[in-house]
């Protein structure tokens, strides 16, 4: 138990610290690093938990793919993080009213939280240990059968982003000259090749 | 005190001794590989390869390595120091972190976790970390454009592994890959022969393998290193032990991209046929011989075939691989369920 613990704090207390190197670091790139490692530790986390399939998920999707390219961004944009931090005390007293102001509600929100009795009696419900039904299984089980339709809608949700970003950024300029393969496939010795006896001086 | 020990100091002793029982035969096949490399190559191309240090140039990895342990680490001036230094160790780390849930033989694995398959593929694909703040971290535009084409190739190239990885997942019903390897027995051809390579997954296995020598940047895909276009890549400015992790880790990685196509589809520890003389021999040799001979796939392919062009590497990626394994995972679990062979 003490081994778990001393991870936990281990995980934890990284986790946090990078999330406020994440806002707080001059370098942006070092932003997006302190960010991969934030994600990192919750991947810990979650293994702490048991809950091994989503710390790997965790990992293959934010670390393995988002984090890539928001890394991509980061590092080919040429921002000028000095003249950002200029306007940083023009900004302050408006940034801080809104902070204010979300601080307020979430004390509201939270302060009146109950949890509903159904959640709670679920939140009760036996757990299988781990042994006896794996992480995946267990979640399978979960997705497909009682929130297939809120899996099927995040699909689309996440189809709709694809196509979106697609449409974005696809631009057909004139004028470009593409390699078709089939053209080249589909090439013809005689359109291409002329065979001619030239004789010795002549030229063509 | 004796609960100290026998609960926290024992058991950490132990682990610490399993890994480097991993870690050192490991160190010394990626040391044999680079030697095996050049004497393969070298026979392919009619010429004799290493032959002064030692017999046979057998000592020559070793002092290679002396060599890289001995020069002067050299950071330039304009690099982010601190990035700079952690991408090689992080390359390196990443590349022996992986072999902690590899079954080398029934029960012979240090680590027998239920999501393997996907411990592994969250491994390769934090590869890419290294590489690209090496190339960020050098401040030079020859390695900068090293980092963005092999993070962009290897990105890319994970998509379709990922798809032949859930293949082999649908047919072994487990994402532990020791379960994995049990499951292939008698599942090839005539079910005489072990692992999936011989059954209808024989086109993601070649998949597969292809996308491997993609994600380790080999021959033909190892733009990144284009030394006619880019100098060396996204290691040009490194030196001395530096480049020797990335080049430990590069070569660790093919080795663990063995391992993992010995898994999936070779059947692992299994030998290849249930016969009398074969399965005599222990299955951890069976696996270093399978990996032997993914690695001189690896080799002799880089002896053959010239590097392809960046856009065409991307076609391939994207508009071959990517459809033929989406298709052929909708086949074989349309396949599973309609001859209810369904595993588990």
């Amino acid at each position: 138990m003490i081994v778990q613990a001393l991870a936990f704090y281990l995980f934890a207390a990284v986790a946090v610290a990078s999330g406020v190197m994440v806002i707080s670091a001059r370098n942006p790139v070092h932003s997006v690093l302190f960010l991969i490692l934030a994600f990192f530790n919750s991947a810990g986390l979650f293994v702490l938990m048991g809950a091994e399939f989503l710390a790997m998920i965790l990992v293959v999707v934010y670390v393995g793919a988002v984090a890539v390219l928001f890394l991509f961004v980061v590092m080919m944009l040429d921002v000028n993080f000095a003249e950002l931090r200029q306007g940083f005390l023009q900004y302050l007293p408006i940034g801080a009213l809104i902070g204010i102001v979300l601080l307020a509600e979430l004390v509201l929100v939270l302060g009146a939280w109950v949890i509903a009795p159904e959640a709670q009696s679920v939140a009760q419900a036996p757990v299988p240990s781990p042994d006896l039904v794996t992480n995946t299984e267990a979640l399978g089980q979960i997705v497909y059968t009682r929130y297939a339709y809120l899996f099927q809608a995040s699909g689309l949700v996440l189809l709709v982003a694809m196509i979106g970003a697609i449409v974005l950024t696809l631009r057909q300029r004139p004028g470009v000259r593409r390699q078709r393969i089939g053209d080249q496939v589909h090439r013809r010795r005689e359109e291409v090749l002329a065979i001619r006896k030239v004789g010795t001086g002549e030229g063509v | 005190m004796e609960i100290l020990w026998s609960d926290y100091a024992w058991p950490t002793i132990l682990i610490v001794l399993q890994c480097l029982l991993i870690i050192v035969p490991l160190l010394v096949a990626v040391a044999y590989l680079t030697y095996a490399e050049r004497k393969v190559m070298a026979a392919m191309q009619l010429r004799q390869g290493p032959m002064v240090v030692g017999p046979f140039g057998l000592l020559q990895p070793f002092a290679d390595g002396l060599k890289l342990f001995a020069k002067e680490t050299v950071i330039p001036s304009g690099a982010n120091r601190v990035v700079f230094v952690i991408a090689p160790m992080l390359t390196f780390l990443l590349s022996l972190v992986a072999w902690a849930v590899i079954p080398f033989g029934p029960g012979l694995v240090l680590s027998d976790i239920n999501v393997g398959v996907l411990y592994l593929f969250a491994i390769s694909s934090l590869g890419v970390y290294g590489i690209i703040m090496a190339g960020w971290a050098s401040n030079s535009k020859y390695a900068f454009l090293g980092a963005l084409r092999s993070a962009a190739q290897m990105v890319s190239y994970e998509v379709s592994i990922g798809f032949v990885m859930i293949t082999v997942l649908l047919c072994a019903g487990s994402l532990n890959l020791s379960e994995i390897v049990r499951q292939q027995q008698g599942a090839g051809l005539f079910g005489i022969f072990n692992g999936y390579l011989l059954t209808g997954l024989l086109p993601m296995g070649v998949i597969f393998f292809i996308s491997a020598l993609a994600e380790t940047n080999r021959a033909p895909f190892d733009l990144p290193e284009g030394e006619s276009e880019l100098v060396g890549g996204y290691n040009v400015e490194y030196s001395a032990m530096t480049f020797a992790l990335f080049f430990l880790g590069e070569y660790a990685n093919m080795i663990l991209m063995s391992g993992m196509t010995t898994v999936l589809f070779l059947g692992g520890w299994l030998p290849p046929i249930d016969w009398a003389p074969l399965y005599w021999i222990p299955g951890p040799i069976w696996f270093a011989l399978k990996i032997a001979f993914c690695l001189f796939l690896f080799i002799w392919v880089r002896a053959t075939l010239p590097r392809y062009r960046y856009d065409q590497l991307m076609r391939l990626g994207w508009k071959v691989f990517l459809p033929i394994s989406l298709l052929w995972v909708v086949v074989t679990a349309g396949w599973l369920v309609a001859f209810d062979r369904l595993p588990g």
